[in-house]
This record gives structure tokens, sequence and C-alpha cells, in this order.
């Protein structure tokens, strides 16, 4: 049996060797990815210059507050501040129009009088308090309260823009005007009081320290490396579904299947063949993945991935990440009676997997159901365990529960696949 | 001489079908024979040889080969035949030889019995100076005689083809037919399928006639031809049994 097991992985790499389009698939694709992403997702969260999102402001109020704003998005890392067009002022249409158009990203609006009126309403309100507490003179009669209306700092966003970029706009733009207002207030009392010079402290009182883990002593920083490489090594590891699941079909069409049922071969020594040869190439393109994020990534600008102490644990998962993608291929395979039904699904399901398992959006930012559904996803195990040891640190027994879900999942789609093989063969 | 092959009641009716594709067939073929399953398209020849093999399942009746009943020694029976399947059964990018050697291996072959085998074999049927050279640049009779030699390496007790010969220049046809009598001669039995009815006349000891899942007529060539009236050769007994209605069936 042994003899006829390592025949079979000879004949698979055999297959593979001279299989041009499936070697693409299963090495040269997976490292574009990996490579095409980070380089993606690196300079998203990178604060440099030169990558500055331009933003079109128009200042109706030229007062104090959009002098704020001016000053705050200017410092700002993220953006660089655009108030004129061909050295004209930019008006309010000009801006929608330009925003509309997709020329900018965003335009923000500060309305007429903010700052003035801004003040009003503050100096309004700290007299009110001030007087109920009793610090005024009581003599004096009150004035009837001036009416100032709200107001409005109008936002217009490109509709192409992502709501995950507009919501951090937004928070950050709120998170200035609250500023604003809060030193207008301190201002009001200083001058209730009549203590028109005391410097005060703007800084936030509370402050939010980031604590990293740290491993042999150092400080894990995470970054777009450490996300992505496991990711989209998982992500390449199942696409072996496809070159699999084509692997099986082309065998039934080619006749050679129907021979091997009638050779005293049980299922089982091919369905090992098979699972080893393509385990060996999901390490190979683990390696691979490994070590061009460790090797060629500083080349390109890109953090280093750190695996430090972490080799043979990730080694672990990739295995056992293998093993769930190659039991899904063979299942596949066996399922499909044509390259055309299994080259597709093959593709569309891993993709779908791969959304599902928290490969592009994490797990925690999904809708309820949906973080229910990841659960039950191959992929979301093997990230999971990837994270774990990588970025969690955790040691072998805590991904135990991971791994053996992925390799109950390789039992479970490959007994699937032997049971409906025998199924069908009952005709 | 003894039974090698035994069929009692052998019925097969595959899932949806409105007929039977075999029908209470019993059959006993010898040792040494060459027997040639003859019939019209659907007359139930594939059927009867897919059993056989072990890839599918009767419906009733058994059947034996080399006095092992299937239902209990499939394994030990799948040793001892071979197959030669219609189509090219064979992986199109690996070469002659490590096809063979693939399936050889799987017959339990290694090592230097079965390098020896597969060039032994290669040679006589005139493939030795194409071995290293991958199976999708041979022709269809070059194919073929590929495709049988990877059902006879591990030396079969029984050997089972289907339509050998189909679609094979001259040569090749009676390469295949001159090395598939030197094996009957050491001793193998050969249950054969074919539609080329002079070549089964030459190349048979033993023929049975199908049609409709049914055995029509059993006997040797000559004896077919003899009680056949105004019969010549063995398609006169052939249309005389099947008739000359069209099969067509989808």
């Amino acid at each position: 049996m042994i003899y006829k097991i390592w025949m079979s992985i000879v004949k698979e790499f055999l297959l593979l060797k001279r299989d041009l389009g499936g070697l693409i698939i299963l090495f040269i694709m997976p490292l574009v990815l990996v490579i095409t992403v980070t380089i993606i997702q690196d300079s998203t969260f990178k604060t440099v210059s030169d990558n500055k999102i331009q933003i079109l402001l128009v200042d109706n109020d030229k007062g104090s507050v959009s002098k704020t704003v001016f000053d705050n998005l200017q410092k700002n890392n993220l953006f660089s501040v655009v108030t004129q067009l061909d050295n004209k002022t930019i008006t309010e249409e000009v801006a929608r129009e330009n925003v509309y158009k997709g020329k900018f990203q965003l335009a923000i609006i500060i309305p007429k009088n903010l700052s003035a009126d801004l003040q009003a309403k503050v100096d309004q309100n700290v007299e009110n308090i001030v007087s109920k507490m009793g610090f005024t003179d009581s003599v004096a009669k009150p004035e009837k309260p001036k009416v100032i209306t709200q107001k409005e700092v109008k936002l217009y966003f490109d509709p192409a823009v992502q709501l995950s970029f507009k919501n951090s706009v937004m928070s950050s733009i709120d998170k200035m005007i609250s500023q604003i207002e809060t030193k207008s207030i301190y201002t009001a009392f200083q001058n209730q009081f009549g203590e028109e010079n005391t410097e005060f402290d703007q800084k936030s009182f509370i402050t939010f320290k980031e604590i990293i883990p740290r491993i042999n002593n150092k400080e894990v920083l995470p970054n777009s490396v450490q996300h992505n490489v496991p990711a989209w090594t998982l992500f390449a590891i199942f696409f072996i579904v496809i070159p699999l699941s084509i692997n099986i079909v082309k065998e039934k069409s080619q006749g050679t299947f129907v021979r091997l049922l009638t050779n005293p071969v049980s299922n089982l020594v091919v369905i090992i063949g098979k699972t080893v040869t393509y385990s060996i190439i999901c390490m190979i393109q683990f390696y691979m993945m490994v070590a061009v994020a460790i090797f060629l990534f500083p080349h390109i600008g890109l953090p280093p991935l750190n695996v430090e102490g972490h080799l043979f644990l990730m080694s672990v998962v990739a295995l056992f990440s293998g093993f769930g993608a190659i039991g899904f291929g063979i299942l596949l395979g066996t399922v499909a009676s044509t390259q055309e039904q299994s080259a597709p699904f093959g593709a569309t399901s891993v993709i779908i997997l791969a959304a599902i398992g928290g490969i592009w959006v994490p797990v925690f930012a999904m809708p309820k159901i949906m973080q229910i559904i990841a659960k039950s996803s191959p992929m979301n195990w093997g990230l999971e365990a990837f994270y774990d040891v990588l970025l969690r640190n955790v040691s072998f027994v805590e991904i135990i529960p991971k791994i053996s879900l992925l390799f109950l999942f390789f039992i479970i789609t490959t007994s699937i696949a032997l049971f409906y093989d025998k199924k069908k063969r009952t005709v | 001489m003894n039974s090698i092959i035994k069929i009692e009641s052998l019925s097969k009716k595959y899932k949806d079908a409105d007929q039977f594709s075999l029908n209470d067939v019993s059959l006993e073929i010898n040792e040494g024979q060459i027997f040639g399953l003859l019939g019209p398209n659907g007359a139930g020849k594939t059927t009867l040889i897919s059993m056989l093999c072990g890839l599918i399942k009767p419906t009733s009746g058994h059947f034996s080969i080399d006095d092992l009943e299937y239902h209990h020694h499939s394994s030990k029976i799948k040793k001892i035949i071979g197959v030669v399947p219609q189509e090219y059964a064979l992986y199109p990018t690996l070469t002659a030889r490590e096809n063979l050697h693939y399936f050889g291996s799987m017959y339990g072959l290694k090592g230097s019995d079965l390098k020896d085998k597969v060039i032994e074999t290669l040679d006589l049927l005139g493939l030795l100076k194409f071995a290293d050279k991958q199976i999708h640049t041979f022709s269809g009779g070059m194919k073929r005689r590929v495709n049988l030699i990877a059902g006879i390496l591990h030396n079969p007790k029984v050997l089972f083809l289907d339509e050998p010969t189909v679609g094979v220049d001259v040569q090749s046809k009676n390469a295949i037919l001159d090395y598939l009598k030197i094996l009957n001669q050491n001793g193998t039995t050969i249950i054969y399928t074919s539609h080329h009815l002079a070549e089964a006349e030459d190349f048979c000891t033993n023929i049975a006639i199908l049609d409709r899942g049914k055995i029509y007529a059993k006997g040797t060539p000559e004896t077919l031809i003899e009680k056949t009236e105004n019969a010549r050769n063995l398609e006169d007994v052939f249309i005389s049994l099947t008739g000359k209605d069209l099969r067509d069936d989808i």
C-alpha cells in the first residue's frame, strides 16, 4: 500500500509539473496577490505626505472657527486643503460640482457668521448659567435673549467614496468642531468672571494608550504585513481547490479513474496520494509567501514579516488549512462533471468563503448574522489560528480547537466525496 | 476444460430505465478461450463486461471468476483480471513509460520486475523508442497499444477487452491481435467485444451473440455459421439473429 501511495504521489507531481497553467495558479498568482494587496493596504494606512487627500474648503465665515478648521485640516497628515481653484475663491456651487464629478472626494462648506453666532450662543448659555447661580447683578433686569439659529457645516462627498472613509472624515470634523465649541465655552466663562488673560489647558484630560503585546521582550506592533500575509496566504492555499478539482474531473473524463476502479487499489490510496501531494504544494506556497514577506518586502518599502518564534506553529496552521482546502477540492472534483463546472464554482466559492471568513472585512465589523455565518467558514478558522499564533502569541494547545475543526472539515468533505462517488456508481 | 467465469441469472436494470439492460443471463467461459461478446448497440455487452470488472453492481444474479464469488472476493478478483477499456484511459501529459509504471504499480508490481515488464511489452508492441514521449503526442494506434499494455502488465488470468481495435490502422490492429494471441497461448483467457465481425470470426475461439439483454446464440464461430441457414460468415449469423433494423437509442 505504501508503494502504491508513493507512486500516486509521483504521478500527481508529474502531472502538476507539466501543467503550466496549474503551476501559475499555485505559485505565481498567490505571490502577485500578497505583494499587490499588502502594498495597497500598507499605503492606505501610511500617513505619508505625498498621499494626502485634497479637500475643498469654502469659507463663508471668515472668522476664528473657519480659521481653526483650516489650520487643523492642514496640520492633519491625511488632508491638504484647497480654497481656490484657477486662482478664484471656491463657491459652494463650484465645490459641489467638482465633488459630484469625482474631481475631489470631499468639500466642506463653513456657513456665514459661524464664529460670531457660535460665540453669541455660548455667551448666552454661559450668562444664563451664571445668572442662575446668582453671580450677576440682581438689580439689573434680564434682557430678552436674542434668537440664534442653529448652524450647519455642509459636507459634500464624492458618491464613489466608501462609507468607511466617509465615517472617519465625519468623525474627525466632528471632533474638531467639539474642540472649538469647548474652547468657546471656556473663554465665555473666563469673560464672565473677568479673567480674560488666564491660560487654560486645551489638551484632553483623558488620553488613550495602546498596550502592545510583547514577544521575547520586544513589542510586536501589528502592521499591514502581519495582517495581510496570513490572510492572503490562506486565500492562496484555498485556491488549490481549483487545480485539484480539475485534476479529479480530468481523471473521470480521461477514463483513468475508471481504470483505477478496476485495479486492486482502494479509493483511499488515490485520495491519500492526492492529499499528500497537495499538502506539500500548500506548504511550498506557504514558505514562498513567508520568504517573500521576510526578504522581499523590505526592498519594496514594506515592513518585513516578523515570524520570530512562530514559524513552527504557523507551519502547523498552514498544513491544517491545506487539509481543509484539499477536502473541499476533492468534494468539488467528485461532484462536478466537467471542468466548466468545477473551475468557476471553485473560484467563486473560495472568494465567498474568504469574504465570510473575514479575509477582507474583519468579522467583528460584519452584521450580526454574518458574524455567526463567519464562524462556519474554514477560512475563518485558519485565519483566526494564524492571528492567534502571529499576533496573539498563543501556544500550540490554544490553536488545537481551530486546527481540529479544519481537519474535521477535511474528513467530512472527503467522506462525503467517497460516499457520493460510491452512490453515483450504484446505477 | 475448466470454467473460469460462471455467470448465473445475471440481470441489470438501471435506475429510471424501463427495461432490463441485461436480463437473466447465464454463461460459462472456459479457461484458455478467446470469448467474443457480439451484439448491436444497446445489446448489453458493455453492461455485462462492466459488471464482470466490478464497475457496476448487478440487480440480481451472481457470478464468479476463477471460483471466486465476486460479492465476497472483489479485491482478489481485481488482482487476477486485466481491463482494457474502449477509451484511452491514460494520462496524456505523462510519457508511455510513466503511465505504465503508475498503472503497473497499482497492480502491485515494483522495482526491476515492473521496469523490465514495461520495456518488454513496449518492445513487443513496437513502442520502445517512444517510451519517453508524452501520450498526447501519440497517434490513435499507438495510444491503443499503450492502453492495452496498461491492462496486461501483471499477466492477468482473465483479460477483458472492450473494442480494442476500434479506430486504428491495419498495422496497429494486427500488432494488437498478434500480441493478444501470444497472451492467450500463455494461458490468459480473453473476453472481447467488437463490432468487427470478420475480425471476431478470425480471432475468437467462442462467441455469444447478445441482443436486448439476452443471449441469442453461443458456440464456436464455425458451429454458429453451420447452424444458421444460408449463412456464409459470422455477419450472416448476426443479421439473421438480430435483424436489419437500426438500433439508435438515447
